[in-house]
């Protein structure tokens, strides 16, 4: 099963919606609460990286019997320095973006928390593509 | 402990989603950093903040929380109660610090 939630960057009125949609999704799918209280943390923070820093992106979820694959690819300024990026307390976030509570440099850290396996891919003024997998069993 | 039973206690105001004063309360969480209690704050916890926007709504809806108040006499922004209607996650608002209020809901959920 695949499923495809668009996120616009810079709207942070809409920042969570496409993670809200993926955790009805997976409580339709009786997926374990306490796995998708897991995932919604990371999806959340990815979700709001696009909003913060990229023009566009998708949330791409693939579901199976094994895993949970969450794909998320922006259009935007990529990251030069992903190990940089990685550190907690790291952040570029506009500080308009800092005073609404975010841009805390804990994002990424979050996202690494919460899933089992994380690979982050970034071209400079390209895009980045940030896939999340939480294993079922 | 629900949230009808915090608001009375510690006399807050209900500034929307009062669908939600049935909510059960497990525990508190003060931050201001939204990462913050999206990593550490858990299902059932009242958040305390200062930050008035929607995204708390968003925070609040992804880690069904308990309820949200704001410190300091802040009011929720339109859209924010709004969201707060929909989730039916009420927004409480003091005139305290949070360092007071905090103290006052840590008594009272130790007290049980």
């Amino acid at each position: 099963m695949e499923f495809n939630y668009e996120i616009e960057g810079g709207n942070f009125s809409h920042a969570g919606t496409a993670s809200s949609e993926v955790k009805k999704l997976l409580k339709q799918l009786n997926v374990n609460p306490a796995l998708i209280k897991r995932i919604v943390v990371a999806l959340y923070e990815a979700e709001v990286n696009v909003v913060a820093h990229a023009y566009e992106g998708v949330m791409n979820v693939v579901f199976d019997n094994n895993a949970i694959v969450v794909k998320i690819a922006d259009k935007g300024p990529g990251i030069p320095d992903i190990n940089l990026a990685m550190q907690e307390g790291f952040s570029t976030a506009s500080p308009a973006v800092r005073e609404m509570g975010f841009g805390a440099g804990m994002g990424l850290p979050n996202i690494k928390k919460n899933c089992d396996e994380l690979k982050i891919e970034s071209e400079v003024n390209k895009g980045t593509t940030v896939t999340m997998i939480t294993h079922l069993n | 402990m629900k949230v009808k039973d915090i608001v009375e206690k510690l006399q807050l105001t209900v500034c929307s989603g009062a669908a939600g004063l049935e909510r059960e309360v497990k525990g508190g969480y003060v931050s201001d950093l939204l990462s913050d209690v999206m990593g550490n704050a858990n299902e059932g916890n009242v958040w305390l903040t200062l930050q008035t926007h929607k995204n708390i709504m968003a925070i609040a809806s992804l880690k069904e929380l308990a309820a949200v108040i704001l410190v300091k006499g802040y009011q929720p922004e339109e859209d924010t109660r709004n969201e707060s209607e929909t989730e039916g996650i009420p927004v409480l608002s003091t005139s305290l610090p949070t360092f007071e209020i905090a103290g006052a809901l840590f008594e009272i959920l130790k007290n049980g």
